[in-house]
């Protein structure tokens, strides 16, 4: 199959390790990946900050690249949520209905990582091997907002080597929450604290997730601790081989 | 065009609590240092999210349930005016008397005036929204009537001359040895040995209510629901001095806002299902009173009914926002919220905290007034899934944040970057311009500050993957 990249501006600029994975996986498993030139960021950041007129042209842009595209994927929830939910409201809010359609249309073709994996390309076990201890924490946008539901537990139930254990209080949002980490800082802070906490508490020496900007956020607090415990995305695990770890 | 109550305005200032005095970071901040009321907030919130999960897993027609709420309440507001008059009818031909208020002023004015003309200086209160929302009980003490709150939390608040902080449980954020100080301080006639005991506790309460329950003749409440058809008042309670206030005294005022109405009778059915099992997590609420204007030999026999806006019919000309008016004050939504259990209710500097508070407070006040409150939320969503009646909080938070007056910094920001992201060339610059400047460290100024404060920023990658993917 053909699959369009949408890599996000975050794995582009700061975890394009996680993108050349989701590339690397999708490769061993028999398909052909593009990468569409022009496209920069879905504008999220300013849709959740209040700047929907300055997302416009973002969303046009992102809409003009990926149309063309019968399938694209993105390694984050997040991002893929705000395609599917949000772009076609903003072109409506601007009063562009034409735009909004073609949107939608994008949008119902998007998706996440694990969604591609499972729903529409039918693998489970994509033969990874990552003989570590593992603990996954399921993203708000990736849960709540796009529902990819167990989708990523049991892509990692089938990697060899790989233990699973459990992150107590998993549904609970990490703090990130995009410009809410810096508006918010102390909030944000106090809800990382119990997040860490309960990583810490699973003894794992990964965690991993399906978006880049919530593993930065306990990534970020993690290493500020010197905890011991790295951060993962969930394509790199996927992609990793005994050829290639 | 004008609507049924007049151009829709919002809450006036200078009266009611909808406004706090400090914006919600600064105030977040106090509250997140308070390790007795993090405790307090994370023992109480987890106990009645697991207490609501276990009841409503018993239905298995709770989605449709939700629903069926979020349908009745959106056929409610659509025919808003019509359905009031219909009500005003109702309670007139049942023997009561309507009246209608604009705002917090003109609901203080009318209630004030009406005790006033009963001759009584006292009333008592069923815990009631509206009227923390009005700030009713100042307005009548600067008239020199004394109203005594009888809900065990509300009391609690009412003599430590303190602020609700939870929709449900107005002094979640009280332990038993505050409660007790207060009881001793405040209370009239407490017996000096109290201890801290709950069941002791709740004895000087009830020793204290009883008396009053017996000796007031006006009471005050507000209403859960009221029904169109009929003209018929609700009030959902768990403590039984709802149905004293309701019953016992000569004199019933009931402030309600203009969105708690439902058509038709049947309609209850659904509403009575969701909101226990939605907020206190029990399958039935121990008391529900139900009156309909006055029944001559049973129960009050002067009822008045004010029916508030105080800024509703703006909310309700905003096509995103007014499914904030929805709400049915169960406070599943506080209940399941990150950012409020850690920062508690007074943080929202209004009655109406958490996410509903975030929505429903901007909008009454103007977004102007509270433009901290629709940031105060991670998006995480926990709120939508836990509404009884469906309320898309995240996205009336995303509306909000775009009507809501943003920092010139931040603005210019933001529009640099969204150039920047509209150009790919100069977007790659700011990528490898990224990459130098995060060499500045784990101490980045301001606004970046706020995350090098507790976080560190990863290692700057070698190369972006566009490079690569053109290298490859």
């Amino acid at each position: 199959m053909r699959i369009a990249l949408f890599v996000t501006c975050l794995a582009d600029t700061m975890f394009p390790a996680a993108a050349k994975a989701t590339v690397h996986l999708l490769e061993r498993l028999g398909h052909e990946v593009v990468f569409p030139e022009g496209q920069t960021c879905c504008g999220q950041m300013h849709i959740n900050t209040g700047y929907q007129q300055d997302a416009l042209p973002l969303v046009r842009r992102h809409v003009r690249t990926f149309a063309p595209y019968d399938v694209v994927v993105a390694p984050s929830g997040s991002c893929v949520g705000s395609v599917r939910h949000q772009h076609a409201m903003v072109a409506r809010s601007a009063g562009d209905e034409g735009l909004a359609a073609r949107a939608e249309d994008v949008g119902s073709r998007t998706y996440e990582l694990s969604e591609l994996l499972v729903d529409v390309l039918g693998v489970e076990d994509v033969g990874a091997y990552y003989p570590h201890r593992v603990t996954y924490h399921p993203t708000c946008h990736s849960l709540r907002m796009i529902r990819v539901g167990d989708k990523p537990q049991r892509l990692l139930r089938h990697v060899r080597g790989l233990e699973l254990v459990e992150l107590p209080a998993a549904d609970q949002c990490c703090g990130f929450g995009g410009t809410f980490a810096l508006k918010n800082a102390d909030t944000s802070t106090a809800m990382l604290a119990d997040k860490m906490r309960h990583v810490l508490d699973t003894g794992a020496e990964v965690c991993t997730a399906g978006d880049s900007s919530c593993l930065m956020h306990i990534g970020g607090g993690l290493s500020r601790l010197g905890a011991g415990v790295r951060t993962v995305h969930l394509a790199e695990i996927l992609a990793a081989t005994e050829d290639t770890p | 065009m004008t609507t049924f109550l007049g151009m829709p305005t919002t809450s006036p200032r200078g009266v009611g609590h909808l406004r706090g005095d400090e914006a919600f970071p600064a105030a977040a901040r106090k509250a997140l240092g308070n390790a007795q009321l993090r405790r307090n907030l994370g023992h109480a919130t987890t106990t009645i999210r697991a207490k609501s999960g276990a009841v409503i897993a018993e239905l298995p027609d709770w989605q449709e349930l939700r629903t069926a709420g979020s349908a009745l309440k959106t056929d409610t507001m659509a025919r808003l005016p019509e359905l009031l008059a219909q009500l005003e009818e109702n309670v007139t031909a049942a023997g009561g008397v309507v009246h209608w208020a604009a705002d917090a002023n003109e609901a203080n004015r009318i209630v004030t005036e009406l005790v006033q003309a009963t001759g009584e200086t006292r009333v008592i209160k069923v815990k009631s929204m509206a009227t923390q929302e009005i700030a009713l009980n100042e307005a009548l003490e600067a008239a020199g009537i004394e109203p005594v709150e009888t809900d065990l939390a509300e009391l609690i608040v009412q003599l430590g001359h303190d602020k609700p902080s939870h929709i449900l449980v107005p002094a979640i954020h009280r332990n038993r040895a505050e409660i007790r100080e207060i009881f001793l301080r405040e209370m009239p006639g407490v017996d000096p040995a109290l201890t801290d005991e709950p069941v002791i506790l709740a004895g000087a309460a009830r020793r204290y209510l009883r008396e009053t329950f017996l000796s007031t003749k006006v009471a005050v409440s507000g209403a859960n629901f009221a029904v169109a058809e009929t003209g018929t008042l609700a009030v959902l309670e768990s403590e039984g001095n709802g149905r004293m206030c309701l019953t016992l005294p000569e004199t019933l005022i009931t402030v309600m806002g203009i969105e708690k109405l439902v058509p038709t009778w049947q309609d209850l059915e659904v509403f009575l299902q969701l909101l226990p099992r939605a907020s206190t997590g029990e399958r039935m609420n121990p008391y529900t009173s139900m009156w309909t204007g006055v029944t001559p030999g049973d129960g009050p026999q002067n009822f008045h009914l004010v029916l508030l806006d105080n800024g509703r019919t703006a909310v309700l000309a905003d096509e995103v926002g007014r499914q904030a008016l929805h709400c049915i004050r169960c406070s599943a939504c506080l209940n399941v919220c990150p950012v409020y259990e850690r920062t508690g209710g007074h943080a929202y500097g209004s009655v109406y905290p958490g996410p509903i508070g975030a929505v429903l407070s901007p909008q009454l006040t103007g977004v102007e007034d509270n433009a901290s409150l629709p940031y105060a939320s991670s998006l995480c969503g926990a709120c939508f899934d836990a509404c009884p009646v469906k309320i898309d909080i995240p996205s009336i938070l995303v509306h909000l944040r775009n009507e809501a007056p943003h920092p010139r910094g931040e603005r210019a920001a933001m529009h640099a970057a969204a150039y920047t992201m509209d150009h790919p060339r100069l977007y790659a610059a700011a990528q490898h311009a990224a990459k130098l400047s995060r060499l500045a460290g784990r101490r980045l100024p301001p606004p970046l500050s706020g995350w090098t404060a507790s976080r560190d920023l990863p290692d700057p990658p070698p190369e972006t993957f566009r490079d690569w993917w053109a290298k490859r």
